[in-house]
């Protein structure tokens, strides 16, 4: 059986932050996913938002962690070359009974140690953002907020921490732990077992059931929370900081803001849903968040929309443990009681993104308080440089580009510019795209106005081609999600059926 | 390779194609056609049923064949063709930045552009359908040419979402191929595609059509699974008890086209947001001198034959004003959308051109009429011209010429406006 000292059960941002600091130290770290991809999972639906750290109640874990994640990004998105931008938020009071917690959130956010925040009147906030409600009456700025591409920080860590030795095994759920008697001892996957010291628990809306397996925190209880959002055009709505409302009791708000890649999201609404992996979208969800995003820009055209799509909280109901904080969603991040081995990151929805590298930073303390030696590597390097993206390219360079790899010259989506080259260098990349959403998140393929119209076809060849399948194996997203069926003239006669003449008959047919 | 042309056209489409022939054969010396697929042609290629040039060439085509027409004549005719090309940028002055395999990332410039990119497929995102994000979800021209170009079958038990013509034409394909077309769903209370395509690729399948219903949802996980169907009432929304889960592994949508024009809009070319495509007049002739734009990527068109037609006119267009024969920028008269009408081609008419012979206005209307119907224009009160149809349905333009003697009317007039009334 495979050994190692620490295995990490979920590659999403705050599994794969945790593998890139654990890399650094003499240590052998396996980290795994269930999916066929890294930051598949509540990781790759949200709103790509650093917060700045005064929505948080003052104390808890989650303000402390917002906190110090922020900071931290800077040099974050430096050494990992991943797209991160400052732009700053407002909060914006539509209606003056609102304009008293603006004020609260002010002195939440002092409490907190955030700085960089004023209020703004209305008029000020709409010279800045002109498409604001022209009925915001003040606002609460934020200059230390920002946006960050999660999908390519995800994989920027996931990358670097494989690069510096962590095994990373995808398609590989968890089902259970080895025990030694209150110890534990290894993992059961859906392949195989592996022995390990520790166990970092860092499953997203699963954390509760990995925990339990462990017979740890019995009251422990995830609920996922879907949120539902717009995708629009960004030649449609030239945006460029985040919107907040002002916040309710459950979240912050739909919100309107800007992307790295241009395209303005519109979203979450929060519904409390009882499957861990039901992301659809409603018919009343999406008209509760086109409701809440033209409170904030009336302005919005729905001719705009290009894509929709829903991602999952992990909302916890742990307790703050700081006396006198009286706050029962706070973040889990701990060394588990009663047994002995393992980490639980639990919990951890928004400001999660945010705080993700504050809490690797803060697991590496644990172990150290642990015992563990913790001793660095010489090899250790933080530094991953991302791959070239074409549209992002000033013209000299792009010609460059494509006479170094004539691949570089044919667009596969239009609407997003990406290169046939840079899909094949995902492919080939120390983390592989494999599947069409693994492309679509490292590329940004398909998520323009034509949604992979175009792409499709040409990308499904390409994988095929690269990877050496067939396109009939080629996959969305893993296993079970192949887009082609058979050959054509390659009949199966059963789908076709004697009974479609009593079908049509019954089936309210018009004309 | 040449750096500078006399006219540029963005797509080997008709529309593209149609618009290099008549450069060419009205003087310009230097046309080029840049095609972003390995040959020209355009969507006409996945197209390999028949049905084209019946109006115009008096001839039953297939897609390819069609198109292989305009090929061959533009090459004889010596027109440049640069395929597994795009065009990355293009400028109000008429330079184009075109990336390919073969010579890199050029900087070209020409006298005159004919913007002939066709459109693009609604998809789910912008008609909101609720539900799971699984694989099988396509669009009915990425399922064609998946079909009819790559030769992989998307699917075997599809229920298509709309009646374009594209989603009726998949519908028979598929059947013909083997697989299991449950259902044509149509949100509208009448066929959105072409009558003939309903006749000869749904009836004569034996494919059902249900009008009103829509899909309130898909269901499945990894692939589709199921999609839930639902009767609508006039505002669209959904009548309660009458939601049916149909299973199936794929959907596809043929919910409508979108005129593509994200070049146009980095040259400043001015949109109407009618019809999704620039504000054009008699000519082709966008706000833009020196840009003309012909096709899909003007409105969407019913029949290639029309295509064609409006290739030749923009081709013509862009010859003359390369040749320095200035046509763009006279006084000219609007046309507006007046009763039932959804939109009208073109937007803007000199009254001069009148003088040229008559000149034919392309428009779509609102709601059908079944029996005698009669499209006028008017400028107030005042009748210019007037058309009887044997009926008028969204699906299929409507076409209705201003002929030479209206010209006194038409200069006189403010602003023609277009309807489409019964009787």
């Amino acid at each position: 059986m495979q050994t190692y000292d620490v295995a990490i059960i979920g590659a999403g941002v705050v599994g794969c932050m945790v593998a890139r600091v654990l890399s650094r130290y003499d240590l052998s770290v396996l980290l795994i996913d269930k999916e066929s991809d890294v930051g598949a999972g509540t990781s790759s639906a949200n709103t790509a938002i650093v917060h700045a750290g005064y929505d948080p109640v003052p104390g808890t874990l989650k303000a402390a962690l917002n906190v110090a994640g922020n900071r931290m990004w800077d040099t974050l998105a430096a050494e990992l070359d991943i797209p991160f931008e400052r732009r700053g938020d407002y909060v914006v009071a539509v209606d003056p009974e609102e304009v008293p917690r603006l004020e609260l959130l002010l002195q939440q956010g002092r409490a907190n140690g955030v700085t960089g925040m004023e209020m703004l009147s209305g008029e000020e906030l709409r010279r800045r953002e002109p498409l604001v409600n022209p009925k915001a009456c003040a606002a609460l700025w934020a200059s230390t907020s920002g946006i960050c591409d999660p999908f390519a920080a995800v994989l920027a860590a996931a990358e670097n921490a494989v690069t510096n030795g962590v095994t990373l095994m995808l398609e590989t759920a968890f089902e259970g732990f080895h025990m030694e008697v209150r110890r534990i001892a290894g993992v059961r996957t859906s392949r195989g077992s592996f022995r390990c010291r520790w166990v970092v628990n860092a499953a997203g809306v699963y954390a509760d059931e990995v925990m339990h397996k462990a017979g740890v925190r019995p009251d422990f209880r995830i609920t996922p929370r879907r949120g539902e959002y717009y995708v629009l055009d960004r030649a449609q709505l030239p945006l460029r900081s985040v919107l907040f409302p002002v916040p309710t009791a459950v979240s912050k708000g739909i919100l309107v803001t800007a992307t790295v890649h241009g395209n303005p999201i519109v979203g979450p609404n929060a519904q409390d849903v009882a499957s861990k992996e039901d992301r659809s979208v409603t018919r009343e969800g999406l008209e509760e968040v086109w409701r809440g995003a033209q409170r904030l820009v009336p302005g919005l055209d729905p001719r705009a929309v290009i894509g929709l799509f829903a991602g999952l909280r992990a909302a916890g109901n742990a307790r703050c443990l700081t006396p006198g904080v009286d706050y029962g969603h706070d973040f889990v991040v701990e060394i588990a009681e009663g047994v002995q081995g393992l980490v639980n990151l639990a919990g951890i929805e928004s400001p999660g993104l945010t705080a993700a590298p504050a809490i690797a930073d803060r697991v590496v303390e644990l172990l150290r308080d642990a015992g563990e030696p913790l001793r660095e590597k010489r090899s250790w390097n933080p530094i991953r440089r991302a791959r070239p993206r074409f549209r992002d390219l000033p013209p000299e360079e792009q010609a460059a580009l494509v006479r170094r790899n004539p691949l570089y010259g044919r667009i596969v989506c239009r609407c997003e510019t990406v290169t046939e080259g840079e899909i094949v260098a995902e492919i080939h990349a120390p983390i592989p795209a494999r599947t069409y959403d693994a492309l679509k998140r490292r590329t940004w393929l398909g998520t323009g106005r034509c949604q992979g119209g175009f792409d499709t076809p040409r990308v499904l060849a390409i994988l095929a081609r690269e990877l050496g399948l067939s396109p009939l194996q080629v996959t969305k997203k893993g296993p079970g999600s192949e887009f082609l069926s058979r050959p054509t003239k390659d009949a199966d006669w059963s789908d076709t059926g004697p009974e479609r003449a009593g079908h049509r008959a019954g089936g309210g047919w018009e004309r | 390779m040449r750096r500078s042309y006399d006219v540029i056209v963005i797509g080997s489409g008709p529309g593209g194609m149609a618009a290099a022939i008549a450069a060419k054969k009205h003087g310009a010396a230097h046309v080029l056609v840049i095609e972003r697929d390995v040959e020209p042609g355009g969507i006409l290629l996945q197209c390999i049923h028949h049905g084209f040039g019946v109006e115009t060439l008096k001839q039953d085509l297939t897609g390819p064949a069609y198109a292989q027409r305009f090929v061959d004549e533009a090459l004889a005719l010596g027109v440049d063709v640069m395929v597994d090309a795009m065009v990355l940028q293009l400028t109000p002055s008429r330079h184009l930045w075109v990336t390919s395999t073969r010579s890199g990332l050029v900087e070209l410039e020409a006298r005159a552009i004919v913007l002939a990119m066709g459109c693009r497929e609604r998809t789910r995102a912008q008609i909101r359908i609720p539900g799971s994000r699984p694989a099988g979800v396509y669009t009915a021209g990425t399922a064609q040419r998946l079909v009819n170009v790559e030769g992989y079958m998307p699917g075997r038990r599809f229920v298509i979402l709309g009646s374009g013509d594209i989603g009726m034409i998949m519908a028979r394909r598929l059947t013909l191929e083997g697989a299991r077309v449950e259902r044509v769903l149509e949100i509208m209370p009448y066929l959105t595609g072409l009558t003939r395509n309903y006749v000869q690729c749904l009836l004569d399948y034996g494919v059902p059509l249900q009008l009103s219903h829509t899909v309130a949802r898909i269901l499945g996980d990894r692939r589709v699974e199921a999609v839930e169907a639902v009767q609508v009432d006039e505002n669209w929304r959904p009548v309660p008890g009458t939601a049916e889960v149909i299973p199936c592994d794929t959907l596809l949508l043929s919910v409508g086209l979108i005129p593509e024009n994200e070049l146009s809009r980095q040259a400043g070319v001015s949109l109407d947001p009618a019809t999704g495509g620039p504000y054009v007049d008699q000519g082709f002739g966008t706000s833009v001198p020196g840009i003309f734009a012909a096709g899909n990527v003007v409105h969407v068109y019913d029949l290639v034959d029309w295509v064609t037609e409006a290739g030749y006119v923009a081709g013509r267009s862009a010859a003359r004003s390369a040749l320095g024969d200035q046509v763009q920028g006279v006084a000219s008269v609007g046309l507006c959308a007046g009763e039932n009408v959804r939109h009208v081609v073109p937007q803007r008419l000199n009254p001069e051109s009148l003088t040229e012979g008559p000149q034919r206005l392309q428009l779509r209307v609102v709601r059908p009429i079944e029996g005698r119907a009669r499209v006028q224009v008017a400028d107030g009160d005042t009748l210019i011209a007037e058309q009887r149809l044997r009926y008028a349905r969204p699906g299929e333009m409507v076409m209705v010429t201003l002929p030479p003697t209206a010209y006194d009317r038409v200069r006189q007039a403010k602003a023609l406006v277009v309807m489409v009334t019964e009787g």
